[in-house]
């Protein structure tokens, strides 16, 4: 089997390079990119294209896998699955892989890396020395991260690893899930609103499903506060984006983390003169390292299918 | 009738002790009344000294009984050390005040650095998402090897924090220190080559000067990171800024400088380097636990009991000679 005749659709462009570089060697490569009117692509290619190598931001939704006839596997170089049609995938027998736990670390990461940048101010540190304001006067206080109290929404591996960290700077734990977990000793809340009213940083940390959409709402931010620090490493979706806006503007709530938006690319200007929010281009897990891993689970799955073995991971 | 303790506030910070100035009473050069002043200047016997107010011979020649300096900081390189050893004096600083804050921040800057946070938040900020797509990637912080100069309450401390980040810890420190398990190295350049972010937390003495020298960070190597809580002149600074516009490290997250408040300039346009106003310390929560020790350190002194936070001065190696 010549590898070089199968067609892949790669959806948008990812880094690093490397991913693009081996389907291009390894496979007949089409980057849908390429093609600002899509039909110039899909009209001459539909019949070649058997797999669609998407990611967190164009995944592959009914209008695509319909007018892909024979697509046989969606590889998503992502954890997130939001942007899949998963129930047409599994109506037309397409097989779905995903990079799963490669990101853990990475998301964790960035989750204490933005609660220490909101509560210790250093994006704001930074960008005060790089104005040169440090010779007119010292940066103000900022605020403590050892020993706060720390609620999780979902206390999957990202949030377990949140956690984990989170212990090493003596903070106690506190989670809410679908159903409480049996093996933790960190406390549970049955609800999002009593973990917000029972402490000081809260992390969304759970995946995206109709029924977290907006799980973050006013009732929650109220509850919050006005010392509150809310640390969103989700999905953007995850948060009443307006509704946030408007409690960090008027005072309302303390402080935001954000890695993720409603809208992205774009982020709400509002927050932008703000100093106890911190915003970040979806950067998750973008590390070099990581993105390097997830390519190579990526094209396994690919090689996996089309040699006819057990893909390594799957969508179950 | 509340004890007398001499204030002396000759930095540029505007900081208030509220605990302490209920309890004691306070001779300070600068407000009180002459005729106080000069009454009191020849039998006070404890100094507070407000965070990097100078003391030093000329100082201590002002006020001939003093037995004690309580200072408000961790570091103490503006306070002559040896001239206090000389006289007797007993000093004492922040103890464990500023620990936790610091070592919090250390792994802030580590990151910061690492994962170009502060960078790709200037990114957001500036508009550049929706024009230019993707922010660049960084690098992953899980499992790095972590190299920590100077192995005391701090470095202990960022220890304990980054551990659970995956990260190996190795150190360096004037002698190899008994409770600790982590691998010693002899020379800071020897940790530098065998780890990939070099942590400096150790105290500014004549021996640390530059103790971060152009050798040290070439060790370190192109990928590299540098992260400074300690004081500025622990770094070469010269040397690190050509190092980092040359890209032959690989970044710094840097909290303190050598001629504070002035930053090199060449710094600000790189995006793998988190620029910090010394900030390391600075919580409102731990301006109580300060207070609490400066006053634990000043009950115990005028009760002739052992003091809190002192100083040993005499293990210290450069004031030997």
């Amino acid at each position: 089997m010549d590898s070089n005749s199968i067609g892949v659709l790669m959806t948008c462009p990812m880094s690093p390079p490397y991913l693009e570089q081996e389907l291009d060697r390894r496979y007949r490569l089409l980057r849908f990119w390429k093609f600002p009117q899509k039909s110039e692509l899909l009209k001459p290619h539909s019949q070649e294209i058997r797999a669609v190598v998407g990611n967190a931001t164009i995944g592959a939704n009914a209008e695509l896998i319909d007018a892909l006839p024979k697509l046989e596997i969606v590889s998503s170089y992502s954890v997130g699955l939001d942007k899949i049609d998963l129930a047409k995938c599994k109506e037309r027998g397409i097989k779905v892989t995903y990079t799963p736990d490669l990101i853990t670390d990475d998301a964790a990461d960035l989750g204490i890396a933005l609660i220490l940048a909101v509560l210790r101010k250093i994006c704001g540190c930074d960008l005060f020395v790089r104005r040169g304001l440090w010779k007119n006067g010292d940066f103000q206080l900022t605020s403590k991260f050892t020993g706060k109290s720390v609620g999780i929404i979902g206390l999957g591996r990202i949030g377990t690893a949140i956690a984990k960290r989170a212990e090493a700077f003596d903070c106690p734990i506190s989670y809410y899930s679908r159903s409480e977990k049996a093996d933790t000793n960190y406390k549970y809340y049955p609800s999002v609103i009593d973990l917000a009213s029972n402490c000081q940083i809260l992390v969304v940390a759970c995946s995206l499903t109709p029924e977290t959409r907006h799980i973050i709402n006013r009732e929650v931010i109220d509850a919050l506060g006005p010392k509150g620090v809310l640390i969103n490493i989700g999905r953007g979706p995850h948060v009443d984006e307006a509704e946030l806006v408007s409690a960090l503007v008027e005072g309302r709530l303390g402080g935001a983390g954000l890695d993720v938006f409603e809208n992205e690319p774009e982020a709400p200007e509002e927050l932008f003169g703000l100093d106890n929010v911190v915003l970040l281009p979806h950067v998750g897990s973008g590390t070099i390292e990581t993105r390097t891993a997830m390519a190579d689970l990526v094209l396994g799955n690919l090689e996996a299918h089309f040699l006819n073995k057990p893909l390594l991971t799957p969508v179950v | 009738m509340a004890s007398i303790v001499l204030y002396l506030n000759n930095s540029a910070k505007d900081i208030t002790f509220p605990l302490l100035e209920d309890r004691f009473q306070f001779l300070n050069p600068n407000t009180s009344s002459d005729s106080l002043f000069s009454s009191l200047a020849g039998t006070v016997r404890i100094l507070l000294c407000v965070a990097n107010s100078p003391v030093n011979s000329e100082t201590l020649d002002k006020y001939p009984s003093l037995e004690c300096v309580v200072g408000s900081t961790t570091g103490l390189n503006h306070i002559d050390l040896a001239e206090c050893r000389r006289r007797g004096i007993r000093v004492t600083n922040a103890g464990d005040a500023f620990a936790d804050d610091a070592a919090d921040y250390a792994v802030g800057l580590l990151i910061e650095t690492l994962r170009r946070i502060s960078a790709a938040d200037r990114f957001v900020r500036a508009g550049s998402w929706a024009v230019k797509g993707q922010f660049p990637l960084s690098y992953k912080v899980w499992g790095k090897r972590v190299g920590i100069a100077g192995m005391g309450s701090i470095g202990r401390r960022i220890s304990k924090r980054l551990q659970a980040f995956g990260c190996s810890i190795a150190y360096n420190s004037r002698k190899p220190k008994a409770n600790i398990s982590f691998p010693f190295y002899a020379s800071v350049q020897e940790l530098a080559s065998n780890v990939d972010i070099l942590v400096v937390c150790c105290a500014l003495t004549n021996e640390t000067r530059h103790i971060i020298n152009r050798d040290v960070m070439k060790a370190l190597g192109k990928e590299g990171i540098i992260v400074n809580i300690g004081r500025g002149s622990l770094i070469d600074e010269k040397e690190m800024v050509k190092l980092l516009v040359k890209g032959e490290i690989g970044g710094a997250g840097l909290d303190v400088f050598e001629n504070e408040p002035v930053v090199p300039r060449e710094l600000h346009a790189l995006d793998n380097v988190v620029l910090s106003p010394h900030r390391g310390g600075a919580v409102p929560e731990s301006l109580l636990r300060l207070q609490e020790i400066m006053i634990a350190n000043i009950e115990a002194f005028f009760a002739n009991k052992p003091l809190l936070s002192e100083i040993e001065l005499e293990s210290l190696s450069w004031i030997l000679s």
